[in-house]
Formats: structure tokens, sequence, C-alpha cells
């Protein structure tokens, strides 16, 4: 179980995120919504202990993660898979160097016939084929990136999924391409998720409850009915400008 | 409402407060910062695993990839050091000292000076790009995201690799300065091999060599943990990966000319 309780983060004088109280219960995915700069990166940062909350806690499996120790730190991150925006894939390594990266078991890590097994088996879970593993992410398109970025999430088998902005940048098909692969990985891994997006749509497919992240808090959540119903000004401005971009789109 | 009060609003003597404390206060930042960098890389060592393989592959691309520059350029420096000695020297010092003075000068100074400038240049630059490339844009992020130790994977293989070949580069650095310097006098003075022998044994010392090594020591250890440390702590993009790449190559050289003072006066 992931908890947050009353964070509050601010960078120089730029609140952040200002009393952010969330919870995503095991098995669920929660899809965490806002418009662009609002902090929903920096919240999933809070809950791998890439940055350390002002104030509040943040507990991942009853452990609060800015009170861990080095080792401990590492271990929950074991747990954890994290797909990066951009996929954040190693430049100097191979496709493979970089999956296999991505097993955090220090023994698997160094058996090298589980290594290829599992990459390929985590290529072949993100609609790659094996001939990409002897690529460089240089030679790969941005969604393959983000695949691949996936692919190494979830090479350490976690139990956790975070996913930031996994359909930013891609065309409308690569998009649904995309939510629909994430949607396929939850019924595989049976993983607790949060997807960070601006995609509404792509959000309601994926996620079993919504929440909307608006001046540093979270302003609602439910699940994809109830916020479609909601009466908060805030959300339906949300949602219609969505809707309104789809339209324009 | 809110009364805020800007900084041109404060009495000039809190703005010029202000003005010096600030960089004080970043520079005594900085140095804290250097420190815990300095602790991590204490902390990394028992993650042999990890640094061994990577610190092979980094003394490759350090040490031999910097070998032709560092032989080429220590060929240039033995030969204008032997050419301009043995201009001011003809006809009324005895030839022999050209070859003390050659050592000497290639074996003190040129030698790890200008190895060190130059691997400020190159290896710094290039760790300072690499690393600075690697936090804006989040790989150092999913290195940690997966539970490894940037400080094992990313830093301790590049210092150990500059404190590990730029004594070794050193050495050979002064070998060549010494060979070329003596085919340039053999060429400019006709001095004989015997000459020039006899010049350099008779003013040799054994800690001249040490002292090359431990400059070299010295500047391996700037040229690595700058432009580490600058690289690692980069931000605001290209535009950041840019300075930071600017501040670790003039910061070394800075450094490194510092520290040829510092021993030279503390070793000498």
């Amino acid at each position: 179980m992931i908890e947050l309780r009353n964070v509050h983060k601010k960078f120089g004088r730029h609140v952040v995120l200002d009393g952010v109280d969330f919870t995503v219960a095991d098995g669920e995915t929660v899809a965490l919504l806002g418009p662009s700069g609002t902090g929903k990166s920096v919240l999933l940062k809070h809950i791998i202990g890439l940055m350390r909350p002002d104030v509040g806690e943040v507990v991942v499996d009853g452990e609060s993660v800015p009170q861990l120790s080095r080792q401990a730190l590492a271990a929950l991150r074991g747990r954890i898979g994290y797909a990066f925006q951009t996929g954040a894939l190693f430049d100097s390594m191979t496709v493979y160097e970089n999956i296999r990266l991505g097993i955090t078991d220090d023994a698997c890590y160094r058996d090298r016939d589980f290594c290829h097994g599992r990459v390929a088996e985590c290529l072949r879970l993100v609609n790659l084929s094996d001939d990409v593993g002897k690529l460089m992410p240089a030679e790969l398109s941005g969604g393959m990136r983000k695949r691949v970025g996936i692919a190494r999430a979830i090479a350490g088998r976690p139990k956790y999924l975070l996913y930031d902005e996994p359909t930013s940048g891609l065309d409308p098909v690569n998009a649904d391409a995309m939510d629909a692969l994430i949607e396929r990985l939850q019924k595989e891994l049976h993983a607790t998720s949060v997807v960070v997006s601006h995609d509404v749509r792509g959000s309601f497919r994926v996620a079993d409850r919504i929440a909307l992240l608006h001046n540093g808090r979270i302003r609602a959540v439910g699940t994809a009915e109830e916020f479609m119903a909601a009466k908060d000004n805030v959300v339906r401005e949300f949602l219609e400008r969505d809707m309104q971009f789809a339209a324009e789109g | 409402m809110d009364q805020l009060t800007t900084t041109s609003e404060l009495p000039i003597p809190v703005n010029a407060a202000r003005a010096v404390a600030r960089p004080f206060l970043s520079s005594l930042e900085n140095v804290g910062r250097f420190g815990m960098m300095l602790w991590e890389l204490v902390r990394a060592l028992p993650e042999w695993r990890a640094w061994v393989p990577r610190t092979v592959e980094q003394c490759q691309q350090v040490g031999f990839g910097s070998l032709l520059i560092v032989v080429l350029t220590s060929a240039f420096a033995g030969g204008v050091t032997s050419f301009q000695a043995g201009y001011q020297f003809t006809g009324s010092i005895p030839l022999y000292l050209l070859g003390a003075v050659i050592a000497e000068s290639i074996i003190l100074e040129l030698g790890p000076v200008m190895t060190g400038l130059l691997l400020a240049g190159r290896i710094g630059a290039r760790y300072a790009a690499e690393l600075g490339t690697m936090r804006v844009t989040e790989q150092i992020d999913a290195l940690e995201s997966l539970g490894r130790n940037p400080a094992s994977h990313l830093l301790l293989p590049r210092v150990l690799a500059g404190l590990v070949m730029l004594p070794a580069l050193v050495v050979v650095s002064d070998a060549t300065g010494m060979l070329s310097g003596f085919l340039a006098a053999k060429q400019s003075i006709h001095i004989t091999y015997a000459e020039f022998a006899y010049g350099t044994q008779r003013f040799f010392r054994t800690f001249d060599l040490w002292y090359s090594v431990i400059k070299a020591e010295a500047f391996g250890a700037v040229v690595t943990l700058i432009p580490c440390y600058v690289g690692f702590e980069a931000q605001e993009g290209a535009e950041g990966v840019g300075r930071a790449t600017t501040t670790a190559v003039v910061t070394s050289c800075v450094l490194i000319l510092l520290l040829d003072l510092l021993l030279a006066k503390l070793l000498l």
C-alpha cells in the first residue's frame, strides 16, 4: 500500500505540493491527473524516495520512505518499477543491458541465462521483438524508448509500478497502444500502479480510480463514473478542457 | 492583502550583506556537497562488483584514449625545451648540462603539468558532460530508482581510473619528453648520447620521479573529482550541462596550477 500524508514540497519559494493526502491500495491502479507543472512527477518521485518531503509522510508497505536506511531504500526500490517520461535509458548501453539493469536481485542479475530469458520476456510483454535488444537507445523512436523504459521497470518483477506520463509526446494511435499495453500489464503482472498523466480518456481506460492534483493538493478522487459526475468546478473545467483538446485534435 | 517586500525596497546595508553572503554561502554549500560526494565514494568501496568492471572500462578510455595525444604533446614539449636550452647554452655552458635541464624540466614540471592540463580538457570535459547529461535526462534518477548506487556505478570508476592512469601517462610523458629532448639536442647542437646521459644522471635524484608521480596523483584526483562533482550536480538542461563542462575544465586547470605551486613549495 502507498500512502502520502500531508506532504509538502517547495523549490525555493515555489510551492509544488501543499498538503497532499493520497492512498493507493494493494492491487489497485490509480491515475493521477493534472495539468503540466502541477507536481505530478514530483509526487511520484517522493514515492520511490528520489525526493524527500519538506513536511509530511510517505509510507510504502508500512515503511516511512524518507527515514529508510540506504540498504532498506535500495531494497524498497527493488520492489518498485519506475517508467520515466522520456524512458531515461542509459545511452551508453544497449537496450538489452538497460533492461538487464532492471533485474534488481543481484544473484539473478549475475545469472546470464536467467537474464537472457527475462529480458526476452520483458521485451515480449511490451510488444517488442528480441532483435531490439541489440540496438542502442539512440536508434529507437520515442514510443519504443518508452516501451523499453517500461520493460526495464518490470524486469525486476516489481510489486509497484509507477508510470510517469506514459502517453505524452505520442501520436493518438501510439498513445492508444500504450494505454492498451498498461492495461495488459496490469492484468498479467497484478502490480499496484500509479499512472501520472494529463490524458483523461487514457486514464479512465487504465485506472480503477482517478485523482486530480490541483494547486498542490488532491482536489478530487474517485472512479471514472464519479469523476464524470463530479460537480466540482475545477474537475469540470479540467474535463471540459480535455474534451475540447480531443475535439480539436 | 499580504504586503510583499521586494529586494529593491530593503535598506542598502541589508542588500549589501545579502550580496556578500550569497556567494559565500553558496561556496560553503558546494564544499559541503563535495565532502558528501567524497564520503559517498568511500561508502561505495565495498560494492566492488559494481565498480571493478566499470573501472577497467574507464581505465581503457582514459589511458589508451589519451596515450597518443600525451605522447605527441610530450614529444613537442621535450623538443622545444631542448631547442631553447640549446640555443641559450651553446658556446657558454658545458653541453652535458643540457641533459640535466631537459630531464629535470620534463620530470619535475612539464610531464605532470602538461598531462594534467591535457586530461582536464579531455577527460574532465567528458566526465562533466556525460554526468551532466545523465543528470538532466534523468538517467541518474533512473539508476537510483533501480536500487543502484550512482557512486559505485558512475563516480568511483571514473575517479579510480584517473588516479590509476594519470601517473602511468605521466611516466610515459616523462620518457617521451626526454627522448625527444635528446633527439632534438642531437640534431641541433650535436650532443652525444654519453654527454646527455652524463648530464641527466649527474643531477638526477630518485625523489624527482616520486615527485612527478605524486603530482600526477594529485592532478588525477583534481581532473576526476571536480568534473564528477560538477557534472553530477548539473541542472537546467543543455545550458546547465554546458555550464558544468566549462566550470569543470576551468576549475580543474586552475586547481592543477595551484597544486603545482603548493607541491613545489611543500616537497622540494
